[in-house]
């Protein structure tokens, strides 16, 4: 029976999704902060540090896309909804909050797995081998789910002001950026910066993009990959409880 | 089941305000029930509760059966809402938003799409049906948002203010389909501003104040409640002076209403004699005598001090 209600629930946050997909991602702020933003960043190292070899790079760049991509629509979803009042149509249809949450995810994540195949075009483009393409393909499916779910907890704080939402979700992403080994090498950082860098999910995916693309890796690939799950779960987890306690505050 | 909605005790609160204030009352099977009350008395707020959109504080309502707070996803699965503010997706066609209704009740493709396509002939949409919301009228978004609602043949409909601001077409539609649905063994739940359309549509009607419930009963006997509002209606066949019309005996008070007089009295019996008699003794002929029950909107002033 509880299967069966799993299954039921799942396939409305398909509806959701699509939703989602229809009014929101195929949309070109996506493609705006999802890919370019990151290549401009990559262009600013690329010219600005030569001594940074092209495939570090490329990975660095493939990691970026994937999190910003992940992120760029999931933290506005639920403010704008309320704002524009169709959050109450989705409220009173029969479909848990989870679900919800759930449908979102899903989105992001179908985004956040597809936008990379420009990074990755990118780097096979300028020469740069790939060579372990199965564990990058699983830990961009990974991280897009981890990343998507990062998202969603920033959307949660009951503001219904979407541009609120965003520069609390610009103030948290863009530090990451910087502190979590993809322009400066985790091996290179000071040990304070490795402590922290430890904490971000964004480290363990780059560790797992440079490992793919030029068979470097600080920590063992395993770790990575049950890191990035754990957080997944806890993002999730955490994403769920979070919008049960504030979703009807924004009503 | 006889009373598809129970309601015992809800309350909400926003911070120091009770919005709804420990109500009670009941909804049978097959019934047009109507919510009333002035702005802000708490009218849409027990609908969004009554629908699980936003959670009571205090008490427990059961829709259908089902206690709304404790197993609010089998509620929602037979009940259609439709929201005071048109909130269809405007970046979807209509008929995107009557699919992504029908799959968050998770009705089979085919049978959605049936439903979808009767739906909008039914509501004159169909032929809009590939059109992006943003581009229908304020009538037109109403009409699709009564589809979506209905996209699930639900048994129990909550209405906030369905025709609200709507022009005459889309008015007289809704209505007509509302109307309908009682014989489809459909109940509704209606809050509304307009006692006309509460008079002509509902079985019985609430009437709420400040959060509290100030009466509910069929509206016909309500209005009997509400003796000292008999009034009479009369015109002459020329202009009457209003102060020496209101000194007469019998009359509480006196409104001048184009070019008839409406008088509230306490003895209809006894205001005629002295109308005709104040009638006679300024040769003035009686055009229009009538004698009034008071209407569902005076009912509805006298319980709840609007004016």
């Amino acid at each position: 029976m509880q299967i069966n209600q799993f299954l039921d629930q799942f396939k409305r946050s398909l509806g959701v999704m699509k939703k989602d997909i229809r009014i929101y991602y195929l949309k070109g702020p996506v493609v705006i902060f999802g890919f370019l933003m990151p290549l401009f960043l990559f262009l600013a190292f690329f010219i600005g540090s030569r001594d940074l070899p092209m495939d570090f790079l490329i990975s660095g760049l493939i990691s970026m896309t994937v999190f910003f991509t992940a992120t760029a629509v999931s933290p506005v979803i639920a403010p704008w909804e309320a704002q524009v009042q169709t959050l109450e149509r989705l409220i009173s249809a029969p479909i848990s909050i989870t679900t919800l949450i759930f449908g979102d995810m899903l989105a992001s994540f179908i985004f956040g797995i597809i936008i990379p195949i420009l990074p990755i075009a990118l780097g096979l483009a300028v020469g740069v081998n790939i060579l372990q393409p199965i564990i990058l393909i699983l830990g961009i499916f990974l991280a897009a789910a981890c990343f998507s779910s990062f998202g969603l907890i920033l959307s949660s704080p009951p503001s219904n002001a979407p541009s609120n939402v965003m520069m609390i979700s610009s103030l948290v992403r863009f530090p990451l950026v910087f502190l979590s080994g993809i322009f400066i090498p985790i091996e290179k950082m000071p040990y304070w910066g490795k402590i922290i860098a430890s904490f971000s999910p964004l480290t363990y995916f780059t560790d797992l993009t440079r490992y793919s693309i030029n068979g470097a890796n600080y920590y063992p690939i395993q770790v990575d990959l049950i890191v990035i799950i754990f957080f997944t779960i806890l993002f999730f987890f955490l994403a769920a409880q979070l919008h049960k306690r504030t979703i009807y505050k924004r009503i | 089941m006889k009373h598809v909605i129970q309601v015992q005790n809800l309350t909400k609160r926003y911070g120091k305000l009770t919005a709804v204030d420990h109500i009670n009352f009941e909804v049978e099977k097959g019934e047009i029930f109507g919510f009333l009350g002035p702005n802000g008395a708490g009218k849409t707020t027990t609908l969004r509760m009554l629908t699980g959109i936003i959670q009571a504080d205090e008490g427990a309502a059961n829709i259908l059966g089902f206690n709304i707070q404790k197993e609010a996803l089998k509620a929602k699965q037979n009940i259609g809402v439709v929201p005071e503010t048109s909130n269809a997706y405007v970046d979807l066609s209509a008929w995107q938003n009557m699919m992504l209704m029908s799959e968050l009740y998770g009705i089979p493709r085919k049978v959605a799409e049936d439903r979808a396509e009767s739906l909008l002939d039914r509501l004159s949409l169909y032929h809009r049906r590939d059109d992006k919301v943003k581009g229908f009228s304020k009538g037109m978004k109403q009409r699709l948002i009564l589809c979506m609602a209905l996209v699930n043949d639900p048994i129990l409909v909550f209405l906030d203010e369905p025709t609200s601001g709507l022009d005459v077409a889309s008015r007289q539609l809704i209505r007509e389909i509302l109307q309908e649905f009682p014989e489809q063994g459909k109940t509704i739940f209606l809050t509304t501003h307009n006692m006309n359309e509460a008079n002509r549509l509902c079985d019985r009607v609430a009437i709420i104040n400040q959060g509290k419930i100030a009466a509910i009963d069929r509206p016909e006997k309500l209005k009997n409640t509400v003796k000292k509002l008999k009034s009479i209606e009369v015109s002459f066949d020329r202009s009457v002076n209003t102060q020496s019309l209101s000194e007469i005996s019998h009359i509480k008070e006196l409104k001048k209403e184009g070019d008839k007089f409406i008088a509230y009295t306490d003895n209809v019996n006894g205001l005629i004699h002295s109308l005709t008699n104040f009638a006679g003794l300024n040769g003035l002929k009686i055009v229009t005598l009538n004698t009034r029950d008071p209407s569902l909107e005076e009912v509805f002033v006298e319980l709840t001090g609007e004016a």
